[in-house]
């Protein structure tokens, strides 16, 4: 059986990996004129071992900080050959490479409006080095270096706001999206491709050793993140929103007991608190953005 | 062929190279005393003079990653940087001296942190040394123009395909003025060609770019940048004399020398200070004093060669340094004891630290280090402990 | 190494050899009297496996890691699992 995508099989993600599920799809909006830029990461080891790489497109990876600085580059070199055939540049970087390491790289790329998509896939801790905190790591979540142990219930602080981030750089295509609804992710790449200027993407992408949950929970976990309010699905143009996903709210206890890294909150009422919080957080994404 | 000689700013002789080689994609983060370059290469850019993409970077760390990415992309690439800058470049450099991307950098030599300084010294470009970057080091603002007009070919020859610095002092050569010949922009444009890449990031013919390798491979990979240094040799050897039958003007290819021929002691040296050196020697050898010079130019490839070829005979060798390794002394001297070793002639090498952290070295400090190494000479042994020149011995009571 | 390039850049597509149905425990089977041929199977399946024939989804096991992603999000519970015989 032939297989004709763009990002090829016999790579080395995890079974169930939700990362592999949206770079598929991701290159099937943006076709072969397409360059990706990658930081280090799961992405980019499972996908880039000498002589089995499963790229069809161009792709380079350099480091874990410099990807969008990397994007940059490569659109200037197009850029000043003529670019005649209109090639694009996506990058596509995990948690770690984006909202952490790689954050003044990407703060630059988007203050200097350069004509990038960037897409975060977040699986909301450094997955690829053994599962370690990120500010992406919500609170609450435990990880080995947000451990669950006395009274540490995991995270201890809230995640950081990447689409405010994007947003406050005036970056004028900034959405979110989930591989539990893969229309709507194809439609919001092809809206950041085909945006002049920089572009955002946020995607939730679970990851069910770091999370610890069965593999084939993986696209319903995404949808459970959407459900209950905490991974709202909006977008904005211009700094307008412009779109949000109607939910009917579920509790956010359907999303994290699934969840070993949440499985703390659940045995021991001290943590009672941070449930709250947790509940709370996707109240107010509900209201906020009006989801329900 | 004739050109315009008029009184420049070391750093606007490098923006006229630069500029003539048409580089397709420049971005420079600003960091004294490398600026100057930076906003003479914005001016050309927005007045139309030159046709580049210039890139604003947010850090050194992007400024060299936006030109691996352009360089990935097939295209002519450019920055310039100095002191903490390139340290911060350094994670970067390695991965594109092992990717092959041929970027041309101009690294104005500062000393490093801490304390903070602004003051010239070479310990900046000896912490890249081992990245696999070339590494060119000028004595005048002349040679910091002819330089870098050679530099792209040498950086983008197929067999090649590394990296290269162009190492001038800051300040001494970055601020200063003097009369540089300046060719017109045709001509030079026409002897730095255009890159040609081998492979680079396309859609026709779609390549992984900076895969995930082990130890199959990964030891195979650092070989490689041997070969391709190796090769680099000869490159600067017909390059440099290319340009002299072109231009007329010959600075060195990997080391250049000043009477050493019957020379009894012979000064080894890098950027400007070879200049005062130059001065010093003429002076020395008019007094009767039988002294030479050797200037390695290029410190990567190292040329362990030319220099035991050049020292001839002469018993003693006095190599002044601009940067430490902690614990081991002066690097340029390391690396010469290193040549030596096993070679029939065996020279007395006596190691200098003059100039480290911008402490003055006049010709009056390079006679003093010609009289301390002429008697030092019987007495050094096998590692031979560096000569501190100008140290504050008061400080440390 | 005259399969590899310069610099540590390597050629597209390469994984296609790797036989990653290696690791799987669990084998999807799928009922072609069930399929309705929406096409879900394959558009979530992370590695590729799926693909949607007159008949119905066909897994294609020189890939198949064994996920079962494939029997959660199938509409019509056409896909179920079988163990693995090594």
């Amino acid at each position: 059986m032939e297989v004709k995508e763009l990002h090829a099989p016999g790579h080395r993600a995890c079974p169930g990996c939700g990362c592999a599920i949206a770079v598929k799809i991701i290159l099937r909006e943006t076709g072969p004129n397409t360059i990706i830029v990658s930081p280090t990461g799961c992405l980019e080891t499972f996908t880039s071992p000498i002589r089995s790489s499963s790229w069809e497109v161009p792709w380079i990876h350099s480091l874990f900080e410099n990807a969008p600085a990397i994007a940059t580059g490569v659109l200037a070199g197009l850029n000043s050959q003529g670019n005649p055939n209109g090639t694009k540049v996506v990058a596509i970087g995990g948690d770690g490479g984006t909202y952490d390491i790689g954050m003044g790289s990407l703060s630059g790329m988007f203050e200097r409006k350069d004509d990038i998509l960037y897409i975060c896939y977040d699986n909301e801790a450094y997955m690829n080095t053994g599962i370690q905190g990120s500010s992406a790591t919500p609170l609450g979540a435990g990880t080995t270096t947000t451990p669950v142990t006395g009274d540490s219930f995991g995270k201890m602080v809230e995640k950081k706001d990447m689409v405010a981030i994007a947003l406050a750089h005036g970056v004028p295509y900034v959405a979110t999206a989930s591989i539990a609804n893969l229309a709507d992710l194809k439609k919001k790449v092809r809206k950041g491709m085909d945006n002049p200027g920089p572009a955002f993407i946020l995607m939730l992408t679970p990851c069910n050793v770091g999370w610890g949950y069965e593999p084939e929970e993986t696209v319903e976990l995404a949808r459970k993140a959407v459900e209950t309010g905490l991974f709202p699905i909006v977008e904005f143009e211009n700094g307008n929103m412009v779109s949000a996903l109607k939910i009917r709210p579920v509790p956010v206890e359907e999303y994290l007991k699934p969840q070993k890294r949440y499985q703390h909150l659940f045995k021991n009422d001290k943590f009672e608190d941070v449930l709250k919080a947790i509940r709370k957080k996707a109240e107010d994404n509900i209201k906020k953005f009006g989801l329900a | 062929m004739k050109g315009k000689t008029a009184i420049l700013e070391g750093s606007r002789a490098v923006a006229e190279a630069v500029r003539a080689c048409r580089p397709d994609v420049i971005s420079v983060y600003p960091i004294t005393p490398q600026t100057h370059i930076l906003e003479d290469l914005a001016r050309f850019v927005s007045s139309g003079q030159l046709k580049s993409q210039f890139v604003r970077a947010d850090s050194e760390f992007s400024a060299a990653s936006i030109v691996y990415g352009a360089s990935a992309a097939g295209a002519r690439a450019y920055t310039a940087s100095a002191s903490q800058g390139l340290l911060l470049m350094n994670e970067v450099i390695y991965a594109m001296a092992s990717t092959r991307l041929p970027v041309v950098l101009t690294a104005v030599n500062r000393a490093i942190s801490a304390p903070i300084t602004i003051q010239p010294d070479h310990q900046d470009t000896m912490s890249l040394r081992d990245t696999g970057a070339l590494q060119i080091h000028v004595e005048s603002l002349q040679e910091a123009y002819d330089a870098h007009v050679q530099s792209f070919r040498i950086a983008e020859d197929p067999e090649v395909l590394l990296p290269i610095f162009i190492c001038m002092d800051g300040w001494v050569l970055s601020h200063s003025y003097e009369p540089v010949t300046v060719f017109p922009d045709e001509a030079i444009s026409e002897f730095a060609g255009t890159f040609q890449p081998v492979q680079k990031l396309d859609p026709a013919k779609p390549l992984t770019y900076g895969s995930y390798a082990d130890q199959d491979v990964l030891m195979e990979y650092r070989y490689a940048l041997m070969l391709a240094q190796e090769k680099a040799r000869e490159k600067i050897r017909s390059v440099t004399k290319e340009y002299k039958e072109v231009f007329g003007h010959f600075d060195g290819d990997l080391i250049d020398t000043h009477r050493t021929e019957d020379a009894e002691i012979i000064l080894v040296a890098m950027g400007s200070m070879v200049s005062t050196i130059r001065a010093a020697v003429d002076e020395l050898r008019a007094e009767g004093r039988k002294v030479g010079l050797v200037k390695v130019r290029t410190f990567r490839p190292f040329p362990e060669e030319e220099i035991i070829k050049a020292c001839g005979k002469a018993p003693l060798i006095a190599v002044l340094d601009k940067s430490l390794s902690v614990n081991t002394g002066g690097i340029l001297a390391t690396e010469i004891k290193a040549a030596f070793y096993g070679n029939p002639v065996q020279p007395v090498i006596v190691p200098f630290m003059a100039g480290l952290g911008g402490k003055e070295v006049n010709r009056r400090v390079i006679k003093e280090i010609v009289d301390i190494a002429c008697r030092a000479g019987d007495k050094q042994g096998p590692r031979g402990d560096t000569i501190w020149m100008g140290l504050d011995h008061g400080f440390f009571s | 190494m005259m399969d590899l390039l310069l610099g540590g850049v390597c050629k597209a597509g390469e994984s296609k050899k790797l036989e990653t149905g290696k690791w799987r425990s669990f084998r999807p089977v799928v009922d072609r009297n069930k399929c309705i041929k929406c096409g879900k199977c394959a558009d979530y399946c992370p590695d590729s496996c799926m693909e949607i024939k007159e008949d119905g989804a066909e897994v294609n096991l020189y890939y198949c890691k064994g996920c079962l992603i494939c029997i959660r999000e199938c509409p019509v519970k056409a896909i179920t699992k079988e163990v693995e015989e090594k």
